[in-house]
């Protein structure tokens, strides 16, 4: 299965980015052969409603998993009803998250935030 | 005549200018475009109150007839719009109500559907007719809102005074599309001044005569950075409303001052007048 990571950089010892739906790239994961590669996410400058077309491009690279600091309701709403299961990210590098994903050592992330809705 | 009141940022006196403008004009309209916290009700109380609802048209998925093209789902520049498992999601508060989605579906799975996204209440003050937008909280856009209230106040004879969404966003420009007149309230800090270039410069786009009310000045202040820029760039200066203890008491217990005071009734009178005489006879229209 696949496995999708928000990510600062493109290399596998970036860090987990902050935010999902303005994160500059994913890194989609693939566990049957331990390969990925990253895919830029087109979401992040997105004036609104990044969250929702970012999770578009995590459902689209075909990812039934999610590992993520947090989330908004509107990407957890589009996983939800993809039936993605989301991850709450540990410190450190996209590596480490992917080991720990490996060991079943991650908890389910069950707490969404809301939209940061600007004035435009 | 239409009177926009407008401001970079919130807090410099936006409603303290056109509710006590409104108040001095007699016979006049107050509409209260700043929909996403309209305050000028708190001032005026209107009586007399009625409520009318105010809706948009989002798109309605038939899921028989979604073939999962994603033309709608490409073509959304809000991101409203997400492809599951073959089923089309429609998040109804990022829908900015375009219509585009439905235009473009190749087998008609997207209707119409009404959205009540907020209302419009009318009241009257005295001699005031107070209208505000109310925009239902967590919703996107109040520019439908700012549009049904512009519509309601076309035909008014009475002076209109509009008192604006502070910024210089899309719900600012909706609000002084039909102004005859803008008056930026400003405050003379460095914060009041960048915000204030983005409103002067939006007016400027707008081709709109306008004027500066520089609120919230000091007697003994050496240099008045906003005074200073309306110098060197020739803006009009209408008015400067000095720091008072007896004006903002009186505007925080939402008295309006020039109701209760004979001192703030001359001197709104005043700025009214001045703004008068600054007022084209030739009106500027944009719609």
């Amino acid at each position: 299965m696949k496995i999708a990571i928000p990510a600062d950089e493109n290399t596998l010892e970036s860090e987990v980015c902050m935010s999902f739906g303005r994160a500059p790239y994913f890194y989609i994961h693939d566990t049957e052969t331990q390969t990925g590669e990253f895919v830029e996410n087109k979401a992040a400058m997105a004036s609104g409603g990044a969250g929702i077309k970012a999770a578009q491009i995590v459902l689209d690279s075909t990812a039934e998993a999610l590992i993520t600091p947090r989330c908004g309701e509107n990407a957890a709403d589009v996983f939800k009803a993809a039936k993605v299961k989301i991850y709450k990210s540990v410190i450190g590098s996209i590596q480490n998250n992917i080991d720990n994903f490996n060991d079943e050592k991650l908890d389910a992330l069950d707490h969404f935030h809301a939209g940061f809705h600007g004035g435009n | 005549m239409k009177i926009a009141v407008l401001s970079g940022k919130g807090g410099t006196g936006k409603t303290l200018v056109s509710v006590n403008l409104a108040s001095v004009s007699k016979h006049s309209v107050y509409v209260d475009c700043d929909v996403e916290e309209p305050n000028g009700h708190l001032f005026f109380k209107p009586t007399e109150l009625k409520k009318e609802k105010v809706s948009i048209k989002i798109p309605l998925v038939d899921e028989d007839l979604c073939i999962g093209c994603r033309k709608c789902v490409d073509f959304c520049k809000f991101n409203a719009l997400a492809a599951v498992l073959d089923k089309l999601i429609v998040f109804e508060e990022v829908c900015h109500a375009c219509g585009g989605c439905i235009l473009l579906c190749p087998t008609n799975a997207l209707t119409e559907k009404d959205k009540a996204i907020g209302e419009i209440q009318k009241g009257v003050s005295d001699q005031v007719k107070v209208i505000s937008g109310i925009l239902n909280t967590g919703e996107e856009s109040g520019v439908p809102i700012i549009k049904q209230l512009l519509k309601d106040i076309n035909d008014e004879s009475n002076p209109v005074f509009i008192d604006c969404p502070p910024g210089s966003a899309c719900i600012a420009m909706e609000s002084i599309r039909d102004a005859d007149y803008c008056i930026l309230v400003a405050e003379p800090t460095i914060f009041g001044l960048h915000n204030f270039k983005m409103v002067y410069e939006l007016v400027k786009i707008f081709n709109k005569p306008h004027g500066v009310v520089i609120n919230k000045c000091f007697d003994d202040e050496n240099e008045n950075l906003i005074e200073k820029y309306c110098n060197e760039q020739a803006i009009k200066v209408l008015s400067k409303i000095y720091f008072e203890s007896e004006l903002g008491k009186l505007n925080s217990n939402a008295e309006i001052a020039s109701r209760k005071s004979e001192k703030y009734k001359l001197m709104f009178t005043s700025l009214l007048q001045t703004v008068i005489e600054e007022v084209p006879h030739e009106t500027v229209t944009h719609s």
